[in-house]
């Protein structure tokens, strides 16, 4: 057997991997991409699983493949923002991620992009492609190395999900209060395709900005967000998403549990537009706040442009019940153990479907963050 | 009988509002107290008030457990030392699965397994399929007070204190708990206070005494099923006008 190539990279680096759901255990996982500041350090698929997923760096898969600049900046117009005119102008890589067409992948493809200069600008772009009635899971984990202050992380990507395929993109953050996030996203989604992202920030970040825009053109395409949010630390997440539902029978749904502690403002934005009908779309927002000084802001907006549309949202930010509290101190529990044990049930992510083992790893990270209050 | 539970001239109030007037009992060790009284006589509140509920403020008066006074310590302390309530309308507990939170009350770390008795409990209250869900989330009113049972069974109290037991509950479910209650008062010789609006759970569980409460105090001790008769037969008022103060 050869050797597991994840263990030539240093172990620092490998061990703050580990903690936003890398595995190192090539048996659990179908494919990796890792890429430290601008330089891949691999692209592998397991051998079972070539010919079924195609990982390479965007450098490699542009060389190797004259039609992926078609995809390039075809969801994401490279002037948006200054954000996105960065990444057009300092590449810096990123992943090309391609389900083959009807491959149904069980393990998770995993990748993970990680700063390691101090202050570095990490700009780059992906690629993801779940072709014709493919199916897959990918987590993706961005953080820096442990010794790094502060950095800034763009990342565009660009995401196709073909007629019948299913993709889950389960990404997990992990930053410090020095670095400041922007990520870019758009999916196109066509007929019967189906795009869930279970996007989870549980560390503290100077401020992390996203709103990932799913158009779903074709009959019956699906869109779903689930946002699980823990800021402290003064952090600023402005965390949202957009669904246009362009195509009759398409659903949408987004969720979000977010918690706000230790000065730290949390915006979280939702919109469902139906320019199709029927179709169907809910949003969700739960928020605790947890002290005086800390913000949650929830701003749902539904817009509907033709007659036959489901829309609704549903929004409650507060403070822990104190009903609540009292309940679980009779159970004998101090009131902070009380505290924390409902913060770790609020963001408990089984609920979202994910690989048992990666489910118990983020639940005993929320539980380590609780405890930490 | 000793007294495990000593309430002197209590007077607590909520939010400025009083709840409870100058009231006093004792429970005895090893004795099953019944607590009859209206909507709105001080029934909970009572409980709520050995437990230390925080909008519970006791303003005049004491209340002592196996000779302590209890004023200084929170919810959690007084359930280590061996109080246990289970609530007439316990709330969700999301994301907190039942099995998680019986550790918890059994002082297990999560890691841990459940004891095999713990388990065996869970299965004649028939709980066992909903040790994985979470907590009260989606519950009938009979699970819910098995639930509850459960818990604080699991937490081997000295003193049990019963909200409504019988209240919102389906004949098997009461069965099933007035069983377990009786079964694990009469083993341990622990002591408890039940509150009932409508009297059923003295079908299951074998009272010492009763009392009735209105307007925040005490009336009248007698026999439990003889003031459950009078209370069927006269109703309250004036089964409170009948008897008068009687302590």
């Amino acid at each position: 057997m050869s050797k597991n190539p994840l263990y030539d990279i240093p172990h620092q680096i490998l061990q703050a991997a580990f903690k936003v759901g890398v595995e190192s255990d090539e048996s659990k996982r179908s494919a990796t991409y890792f890429q430290i500041d601008h330089s891949k350090v691999l692209a592998a698929v397991n051998e079972y699983y070539k010919g079924k997923v195609e990982v390479l760096s965007m450098i490699d898969a542009l060389k190797k493949h004259d039609w992926l600049k078609g995809y390039l900046w075809r969801l994401i117009p490279p002037d948006k923002d200054e954000y996105t005119r960065r990444v057009e102008e300092a590449f810096g890589g990123g992943y090309f991620i391609r389900i083959m067409p009807g491959a149904r992948v069980d393990l998770p493809l995993q990748t993970c992009l990680m700063i390691a200069k101090e202050g570095f600008e990490q700009a780059i772009h992906n690629i993801i492609i779940a072709e014709e009635n493919s199916d897959a899971h990918i987590i993706t984990g961005c953080t820096l190395h442990p010794h790094i202050h502060s950095g800034l992380h763009i990342g565009v990507s660009e995401f196709f999900i073909k007629k019948g395929a299913k993709l889950s993109f389960t990404m997990i953050h992990s930053w410090n209060v020095g670095t400041v996030v922007k990520p870019r996203s758009a999916i196109l989604i066509e007929e019967g395709g189906v795009f869930i992202s279970n996007y989870i920030c549980l560390n503290p970040v100077k401020e992390v900005q996203a709103y990932p825009v799913a158009y779903i053109t074709g009959r019956h395409g699906i869109a779903v967000f689930n946002n699980v949010l823990y800021a402290t630390k003064s952090s600023l997440m402005d965390i949202g998403s957009k669904v246009e539902l362009n195509a009759p029978e398409a659903r949408g749904e987004s969720v979000s549990r977010v918690v706000a502690a230790g000065g730290s403002r949390i915006v979280s934005r939702g919109m469902m537009k139906a320019d199709s009908s029927p179709v169907k779309a809910h949003l969700e927002c739960r928020g605790l706040i947890l002290d005086d000084s800390s913000v949650i802001h929830a701003i749902p907006e539904l817009v509907g442009m033709k007659r036959d549309v489901d829309l609704s949202h549903e929004a409650a930010v507060g403070k822990i019940a104190d009903h609540e509290i009292a309940y679980l101190m009779t159970r004998g529990l101090s009131r902070e153990e009380a505290i924390s044990t409902i913060v770790r049930g609020f963001l408990n992510v089984e609920l979202l479907g994910l690989p048992q083992e990666l489910t118990t790893e983020i639940n005993a990270l929320i539980a380590m963050l609780a405890k930490g209050m | 009988m000793k007294p495990l539970l000593e309430i002197e001239g209590l007077s607590v109030e909520v939010e400025g509002r009083q709840v409870i007037r100058d009231l006093s009992l004792v429970v005895p060790e090893g004795e099953t107290y019944v607590i009859f009284g209206p909507n709105g006589s001080g029934k909970t509140s009572l409980l709520m008030s050995i437990m230390g509920i925080p909008p519970y403020k006791v303003v005049k008066g004491k209340i002592l457990f196996e000779g302590k006074d209890l004023s200084d310590f929170p919810t959690d302390e007084r359930a280590r030392m061996g109080i246990a309530l289970a609530f007439q309308y316990p709330p969700e507990v999301k994301g907190v699965k039942l099995k998680d939170l019986l550790k918890i009350c059994v002082g297990k770390k999560p890691e841990e397994e459940l004891s095999e008795d713990v388990l065996k409990l869970a299965e004649r209250l028939r709980l066992l399929d909903l040790l994985d869900r979470e907590v009260h989330v989606g519950f009938s009113g009979g699970e819910r007070k098995r639930a509850e049972v459960l818990m604080v069974l699991s937490m081997k109290p000295k003193l049990l204190l019963l909200d409504e037991p019988d209240s919102g509950v389906d004949v098997e479910s009461l069965r099933l708990i007035g069983k377990e209650i009786q079964s694990y008062l009469k083993s341990t010789g622990s002591s408890s206070i039940i509150v009932t609006h409508q009297g059923q759970v003295l079908e299951h569980i074998q009272a010492q005494k009763a009392c009735v409460i209105f307007g925040g105090t005490v009336y009248c001790y007698r026999e439990p099923k003889r003031i459950f008769e009078t209370i069927s037969e006269v109703g309250y008022k004036a089964c409170i006008e009948c008897m008068g103060r009687n302590l």
